[in-house]
């Protein structure tokens, strides 16, 4: 082996070392004033020239990207010790030590402030409870029976069940594909920072087909294709298309939003009195 | 101020009152935004008003900002909008004991401990030495279970890491530069009388009810 071989094996070696090491304190294990900066970006500089391969040239800007963050870290490091909330933990730790509970309890209280809350009923909130009681039908005039024949029981085909609209002419998953693709067009064509206002994609001519529309929406959304964007303070709901369906979204809890598509609304949109 | 200018500054001030109040969500304060809804665009100065009326209550109005801001930079309207407003004791002349709310001496000491430790580790402490630092003067079996409740209570949140944080009850609740400084301070002293078995079963209860 040649001498300036040996020089680039140790190189390599070094920048290996450095990459582990600037893991380690990225992974918080280590001190990040541990790693004595100066002395690696001297060694980095004085090795590259050596690189002529990609991957030596990989591992030297992989070294050099570590290093960025472990700067980072020692300015976090100096920014939060100068901040006036620093203590240091084992100066914490000592004191916890050596105070009693009570006193600890006693200096707790000097600096909590608990919330003031009421949770009790008013007149106001009983005279409506009361009111709403007077006016609310009783069970069995809301919930009418239903008025419904007996019928034979029979077998139905497939294609009896797609003409009375229960059943689509296409398989679902394959219907979704495609309401996606809708989508994404639809962004391309009118919206705006890679979004369109949820109304503007589900509204169509008719409110039966807007409920249709809604409806496939609200699975594009849970199962990962889309997601939806709300403003509190506008009051706006946009739909926003992933490239790929998110399958992670679906492993997670998620949260429901409710979004009421009532034919008012429908036909407040389609006067363009809805946004 | 004119008369009538007093008039709907009054009826805001009893709107705000009745906001900040009331239980209205699951947590409790209000935010910004929907103060602004209801009051109007002037809503700052209404809780100012507010605020100076709850002074003689020994209360305040407590207004908590989204992460990253701190309360000696003047607050733009967007960052009001998104803040969090709650009414707190103002704690200046109150004594001890009805301050307590009906918390055992122990698991309150306990929520300082862990409280200040966290602050002192950057705002991230992992559960493990948190019981470690409890388990010096509380006994093991208790210990879990007072970490589990002060996460119940909104004052401490763990992510899948096991990784405690400081939560929202303790960013409006608990003064952290206050705690840090006078636990530093804190020499030692007379102890405080114990609250008795009897009492402190009866408070236990009490704050459970409140709280669930």
């Amino acid at each position: 082996m040649t001498t300036s071989e040996t020089h680039k094996k140790m190189g390599k070696e070094k920048l290996q070392r450095i990459i582990e090491m600037c893991g380690a304190i990225e992974n918080h294990t280590v001190d990040p004033f541990t790693l004595n900066v100066d002395e690696i970006i001297t060694w980095v500089k004085e090795y590259f020239p050596d690189w002529e391969q990609v991957e030596e040239l990989n591992l030297d800007s992989e070294a050099l990207h570590h290093l960025a963050s472990v700067i980072k870290l020692q300015s976090e490091w100096v920014k939060h010790r100068s901040t006036s909330l620093y203590t240091d933990p084992f100066l914490l730790e000592e004191k916890i030590m050596q105070t009693s509970k009570q006193q600890l309890a006693d200096v707790f209280l000097k600096a909590w402030h608990p919330i003031i809350e009421m949770e009790q009923l008013n007149l106001r909130s009983i005279s409506d409870g009361l009111l709403y009681w007077e006016t609310l039908s009783p069970l069995n005039q809301r919930w009418k029976n239903f008025d419904a024949q007996e019928v034979a029981i029979s077998t139905i085909s497939r294609d009896e069940l797609i003409a009375q609209r229960i059943l689509s002419n296409r398989e679902f998953s394959v219907e979704l594909e495609s309401y996606w693709q809708e989508l994404k067009n639809k962004i391309e064509q009118d919206g705006a920072e890679g979004k369109v206002e949820y109304w503007n994609f589900i509204g169509a001519n008719s409110y039966e087909e807007t409920v249709q529309r809604a409806f496939l929406t609200s699975f594009l959304v849970t199962y990962g294709y889309a997601t939806l964007e709300i403003d509190k303070l506008e009051e706006t709901v946009h739909i926003k298309t992933f490239e790929k369906q998110q399958t992670r979204l679906l492993s997670k809890q998620s949260t429901s939003i409710p979004i009421s598509v009532t034919c008012e609304n429908w036909q407040k949109w389609k006067r363009g009195e809805l946004n | 101020m004119s008369s009538k200018k007093k008039g709907v500054y009054s009826g805001k001030v009893r709107r705000a009152t009745q906001m900040l109040l009331y239980k209205r969500h699951q947590k409790p304060g209000v935010k910004g935004w929907e103060l602004r809804k209801a009051l109007g665009s002037d809503y700052p100065k209404v809780l100012d008003i507010l605020d100076e009326h709850l002074r003689d209550l020994d209360l305040q109005v407590k207004t908590v900002f989204e992460e990253g801001k701190t309360s000696e930079e003047k607050p733009t309207l967007d960052e009001l909008d998104k803040a969090r407003f709650y009414v707190t004791l103002r704690g200046d002349s109150v004594s001890k004991e009805p301050k307590m709310i009906g918390w055992r001496i122990d698991d309150l000491a306990g929520l300082a401990i862990t409280i200040s430790y966290i602050i002192s580790k950057k705002g991230q402490a992992s559960r493990k030495d948190v019981e470690k630092l409890l388990g010096e003067k509380l006994p093991d079996w208790k210990v879990g279970l007072n970490i589990d409740r002060y996460i119940r209570y909104g004052y401490l949140m763990q992510d899948d890491k096991q990784q405690l944080f400081l939560d929202w009850r303790t960013r409006a609740e608990v003064d952290e530069k206050a705690l840090i400084d006078l636990l530093l301070a804190a020499e030692k002293g007379e102890a405080t009388e114990l609250p008795t078995e009897e009492n402190e079963s009866q408070s236990e209860e009490n704050h459970e009810e409140i709280n669930e």
